[in-house]
């Protein structure tokens, strides 16, 4: 690190002026990393265990019994169907969680949002800093979860590797959503509820484990209407290598107009709770 | 004890530039703010107030729970919108400048707001990396700073068990880490016991003595007096009277007061038969107090005509009785 040394009075007067808003996410992003220094362990070790675990049940038990049926679309093996959408409802899930207990906590016990709005952070950056720690998050869980998806003989193509920004895009849909809505809640009951009520039958029900066709057909539309939906599609799509340009730029143009409204809502109501209603 | 503070140029504070006329750094004119409420009508925490701080001066905002104190420095913190009138800081408009007059600020919160699972070191390097302050010179003014807060020792602890005036004044360190034009300090001694009090007010005074410009709201007079060079009193939003503590004790006050005690249930005759004696009487749910110039001369003529309280005390006059003259109540309830 070649770091100027600078005196006293250059690093005061440089303190004084105000960077842009990439730079001050940054520095939030940066109160993240050292606010995480002391649990990294137990996340990388749970990040490693999590999916291996997930993919030997799936495939060696469930898988098993399901692929004697073949009735899958394509005829693919049941862990080879599961797996990207695991991997899409996986980075939805940490989207979620990171969007919750994260937010919750700066305001309600640690302060610490509180905090940064006496220095130059702004509603929106404190926003962006927590969003890019949620999202360095989910890109590593799911990067690790492709490559033991490799592993297991899951990847059926070389657009498979594209399946990372696509559930990168998935999870950041929810942690925006979820950040939206932590920041103007004061508990945590309203985010059991949406654990329970949103994020389980979401899981569940988005043609995670099972093809959305079997769904009874009054459910279509509301599985076509969540954003797992389409990046579990998406993801799948491209693992198994059926990927085509239609449907790949539907699932992307609605992914990535979620993205903008869960953005949006965030950054307004970040900017209500941490400095208009003060 | 103390210890020297300026290390190779760098102090604590800042010392303040001598000129004729002292600088303003804060201008309030009507500054009002009101809140909107579910189901409720708005309520105005703040009813139109002014005032202007000077560099290098302490000043105070004395008045009781609920005064409109800490929305004021919210306001001047530039962590709330100005809801009307007019506020500048350094010139500059809190509505549209924020980040950079917070970037000039140190702020020292009611609620301490720090990371208790990070150990104290690490408290004011994350703080410090928000300015955008270089490692060195965040790591060079930390331990200058627990120096100065008297808390070098626990530099490695966590926060977390660390008594109420160590996790104060360690958030006074955090909020001097940018090297602060103005240090903010909501109620920097509420909740403290009296020895953890005056240790903050210690080290607050000889950041006074150092030139640094401090704001602080306070429902504590003895606080005020010690500290402030000039206040404002404030009640129900509203500004009830501005002026250095013991200007205000003269033009609010007399130099004595008689506090009389008297048995129960007897208290409203007593206070009839001391008419006439001193200047005026303030009756409290437990007391009465005579305000005179002498206060033992007064104690003589109740006696004389009399009256017999249970306990009787001559004190000097405190900002305590300019609030009970001007608002009719008690600082601390």
């Amino acid at each position: 690190m070649a770091a100027t040394i600078l005196t006293e009075a250059e690093a005061t007067a440089r303190s004084r002026r105000v960077p842009g808003a990439l730079v001050l996410s940054w520095r939030q992003y940066r109160f993240w990393t050292t606010f995480f220094r002391r649990t990294w362990r137990g996340t990388v070790l749970s990040a490693l265990l999590g999916p291996v675990m997930y993919l030997t049940a799936m495939g060696v038990g469930i898988g098993t019994l399901v692929d004697q049926g073949h009735n899958l679309p394509g005829g693919v093996n049941y862990l080879s169907f599961i797996a990207p959408g695991v991997l899409a409802a996986t980075a939805m899930q940490n989207g979620i969680f990171e969007g919750s207990f994260t937010i919750l906590g700066s305001l309600k016990w640690n302060g610490n949002y509180w905090a940064a709005m006496n220095t130059p952070q702004r509603p929106q950056d404190i926003m962006l800093g927590t969003a890019i720690q949620g999202l360095v998050r989910i890109l590593g869980v799911s990067v690790v979860f492709y490559a033991a998806m490799a592993a297991f003989g899951t990847v059926h193509s070389a657009w498979g590797v594209l399946a990372l920004p696509a559930v990168l895009l998935t999870g950041a849909v929810f942690l925006f959503a979820m950040m939206a809505f932590t920041v103007t809640v004061d508990g945590d009951q309203p985010i059991n509820v949406v654990f329970r009520f949103i994020m389980t039958p979401l899981f569940l029900f988005s043609g995670t484990f099972f093809p959305w066709q079997q769904l009874p057909g009054w459910m279509h539309p509301v599985a076509f209407a969540t954003p797992l939906w389409h990046g579990v599609e998406l993801s799948r799509e491209l693992t198994l290598g059926t990927v085509d340009a239609g449907s790949a730029l539907i699932h992307l143009a609605y992914l990535l107009a979620a993205l903008a409204v869960a953005y949006g809502l965030a950054r307004r109501n970040f900017r209500r709770r941490l400095y208009l209603d003060r | 004890m103390g210890r020297e503070l300026s290390v190779d140029g760098g102090s604590v504070g800042r010392v303040p530039q001598h000129t004729q006329t002292p600088e303003v750094l804060i201008r309030a004119d009507g500054l009002v703010k009101t809140f909107t409420r579910k189901n409720a009508a708005p309520f105005t925490a703040v009813a139109g107030i002014d005032f202007e701080v000077r560099r290098g001066e302490v000043f105070g905002f004395l008045g009781p729970n609920g005064a409109g104190k800490s929305t004021t420095m919210r306001m001047i913190g530039c962590v709330s919108p100005v809801g009307g009138g007019h506020l500048s800081l350094f010139g500059l408009d809190p509505n549209t400048d924020g980040p950079r007059i917070r970037a000039r600020l140190g702020v020292v919160p009611q609620e301490d707001s720090l990371d208790l699972e990070m150990r104290v070191r690490d408290n004011l390097h994350v703080y410090g990396r928000y300015f955008g302050l270089p490692r060195t010179v965040i790591r060079e003014r930390a331990e200058r700073l627990l120096e100065f807060v008297q808390l070098t020792e626990r530099a490695e602890d966590k926060v977390e068990p660390l008594s109420g005036g160590m996790k104060r004044r360690l958030t006074i360190a955090r909020a001097l880490i940018n090297d602060p034009e103005i240090l903010i300090l909501d109620e920097p001694t509420t909740g403290l016991d009296p020895q953890a009090r005056h240790v903050v007010w210690d080290r607050l005074y000889r950041l006074k003595q150092q030139g640094t410009t401090l704001i602080l709201t306070t429902h504590y007079m003895d606080e005020a007096e010690q500290l402030c060079d000039r206040l404002v009193v404030m009640d129900k939003g509203r500004i009830a009277a501005e002026g250095a503590p013991r200007e205000l004790i003269e033009r609010y006050a007399t130099r004595e007061v008689l506090e009389l005690r008297f048995p129960l249930g007897e208290q409203e005759q007593a206070a009839e038969k001391l008419a006439g004696i001193g200047e005026r009487h303030e009756q409290l749910p437990d007391r009465v107090l005579v305000y005179a110039e002498d206060g033992d001369g007064a104690l003589a003529e109740a006696r004389a005509r009399g009256l017999e309280p249970v306990t009787a005390l001559v004190r000097r006059s405190t900002l305590e009785d300019v609030f009970l003259h001007l608002t009719g109540r008690t600082l601390v309830d």
